[in-house]
């Protein structure tokens, strides 16, 4: 799937940059905290957590849409880890800040935003297309279309 | 941005050698990311700074696979590796992978052992004390009231700021060994006085008196109350070490509690107007004994064979004295042979039960006291375990689901039956 630039996104969404830079590419949404120690495989990227509705699908290479971080202070050397691995997403979107997820978004070095004028949960959906734009705090969705 | 004083500017340019400029470059990221205005000075930094796997090790080869490589590239995240000098904040190590004696019995290799040896080596060399636990504040360090610290180990941060009054967020492997060198953490979350007033209030209607209780209620609020602050208030009564110590683990297993507060038991909480400052409460939950059976058989929901053949206590690691009281409870008796029992615990614990006779008691019923880590955090478990029991809420909630194997929580007392008789007999009382 390529980006036609000159589509205009349906949604823009405003908010702050916890890691700058500029990413696009496909969200992979859950409406469930990520626990990183003992909730994510690092060398595959993929979501392990008993019950979690993410359980057995990879964030390689998608944009992660998700509320925050929970579980083990290993969080953030779990997520390094996988970025070693190259099984990073390309960009995190999230809405409760942590100390969790401040650090792991900052040593996984992949654009992220937070504290959003709307809920990205309620507005972005798993396949619709994204462009994490940290540098001048903005969030791009292009809709699916089915 | 956040805001440098004029000493962290020059930790920032370099004045203080390379390492502590890699280590002030990363905490400036970490604090912007945060949204921090300023940093907070520390002098009590618990992490686990520079131990590896060897596929870390081996992942760094090109920068030399080493120590020195990996607390650049890794801990510091770094591009470039850098000579790493003797920490300058009062710095211990947590817990680690493998018991230093008895890594064989726990299925370890000769090559991991050695790595082991090496990274033990460079971490004394670098300042860092050799506590290798997960409840510092038993073996060496302990914070006292108002004290900042930079801390991993989301039992012992919730100890610190609940029981202490100490003051620290759950940091991460990478902020905590940039913190070793600088001796700034970002000014953020628990170090702050608004941030550490509850937000919801639970209600205890059924006596909770012994570890095996204070247990199930630390696992009932944290599923209640998720990350934020309870004031808990109510018949929660003899208040202990060991009780806080496992009402916390449980409260940040289910939930990601990092501060609570007790009416009249924890020291930010004499009253409830002050527990909750200028917040209103927004929620009330009750604890009664409805909710106590509920939670029991939440925990006890992965167990189906009674046949047990793995007890493992001492999560969070055992204090000197439950090693006591699972001695006496095991004095005269012998672990079954279909059966084996762990206590994990710190080195300086065991140091006072080798002293005690303890450890001589356990090994002549067949149990093992090992330090240094604990059946999840090595992942090692007695060879062809199927069912493991436990006395403590958060070792029941991760080590099946880990490990995949079925799991049981009870009393101390009925693990230690568990264990003398390879079957499992526990019952809510």
């Amino acid at each position: 799937m390529t980006l036609d630039l000159d589509t205009r996104p349906d949604i823009i969404l405003t908010g702050r940059a916890v890691v700058p830079g500029i990413a696009e590419g496909e969200a992979l949404v859950t409406h469930q905290t990520i626990s990183g120690w003992g909730g994510v495989n690092a060398m595959t990227g993929t979501i392990i957590e008993s019950r979690h509705e993410l359980k057995g699908q990879s964030f390689a290479g998608k944009i992660l849409v998700f509320p925050g971080a929970k579980g083990s202070s290993g969080w953030s050397a779990v997520f390094h880890t996988a970025r070693l691995a190259g099984k990073a997403p390309l960009a995190m979107i999230f809405n409760v800040m942590t100390t969790k997820a401040a650090l792991g978004a900052v040593v996984m070095r992949v654009p992220s935003i937070t504290d959003l004028d709307r809920d990205p949960l309620e507005l972005i959906e798993t396949g619709d297309r994204v462009q994490v734009d940290a540098d001048n705090g903005q969030v791009r969705i292009w809709k699916r279309r089915v | 941005m956040v805001m440098l004083t004029r000493e962290e500017q020059a930790m920032l340019d370099g004045e203080q050698g390379a390492a502590t400029q890699k280590a002030m470059e990363l905490l400036v990221r970490y604090a912007d990311a945060l949204g921090a205005e300023r940093f907070v000075e520390t002098n009590n930094v618990a992490g686990v700074p520079g131990s590896s796997t060897l596929w870390l090790k081996n992942y760094y080869k090109e920068d030399g696979g080493d120590y020195r490589a990996v607390f650049s590239r890794f801990d510091l995240d770094s591009d470039e590796v850098v000579d790493v000098p003797r920490m300058n904040a009062y710095s211990c190590h947590l817990q680690g992978g493998m018991d230093p004696e008895l890594w064989v019995e726990q299925g370890m290799t000769p090559e991991a052992h050695a790595n082991f040896v090496y990274d033990e080596g460079e971490t004394a060399m670098h300042g860092i004390q050799i506590l290798k636990t997960c409840t510092p504040y038993i073996a060496g360090n302990l914070p006292v009231m108002g004290e900042h610290c930079a801390w991993m180990e989301s039992s012992a941060v919730v100890f610190c700021n609940s029981v202490i009054g100490g003051r620290t967020n759950t940091e991460g492997r990478e902020s905590t060994s940039a913190a070793m060198l600088t001796k700034r953490i970002p000014d953020w979350g628990f170090h702050r006085d608004d941030y550490r007033f509850g937000r919801h209030e639970v209600d205890v209607r059924v006596p909770v008196e012994d570890i095996f209780d204070w247990g199930m209620l630390g696992y009932f609020v944290g599923e209640k109350v998720q990350d934020e602050i309870p004031v808990i208030h109510g018949s929660v009564t003899n208040p202990s070490l060991i009780r806080h110590k496992h009402f916390g683990a449980a409260a940040a297993s289910s939930g990601g509690v990092e501060m609570y507060h007790m009416v009249g038991i924890t020291p930010e909480a004499p009253s409830i107007e002050r527990a909750f400052g200028a917040n209103r409460p927004v929620q009330t939950f009750v604890y009664d004994a409805a909710e106590r059976r509920r939670i029991y058989e939440v925990l006890n929901s992965v167990g189906q064979s009674t046949d047990v053949d793995y007890v493992m206590l001492g999560c969070p690691h055992y204090s000197i004295e439950q090693i006591a009281h699972a001695a006496r409870l095991i004095e005269g008796r012998k672990v079954h042979e279909n059966c084996a029992l762990w206590i994990f615990t710190s080195r300086a614990v065991k140091a006072t039960a080798e002293a005690n006779g303890y450890t001589r008691t356990l090994r002549d019923a067949g149990a093992l006291l090992m330090t240094d880590t604990c059946s999840a955090i090595s992942q090692a478990v007695p060879k062809g375990t199927r069912v493991v029991a436990v006395d403590s809420a958060k070792q029941v909630h991760y080590l099946p689901a880990m490990m995949g194997i079925e799991g049981w929580y009870g009393t101390t007392e009925e693990c230690i039956d568990a264990a003398c008789t390879g079957k499992w007999r526990g019952r809510l009382q």
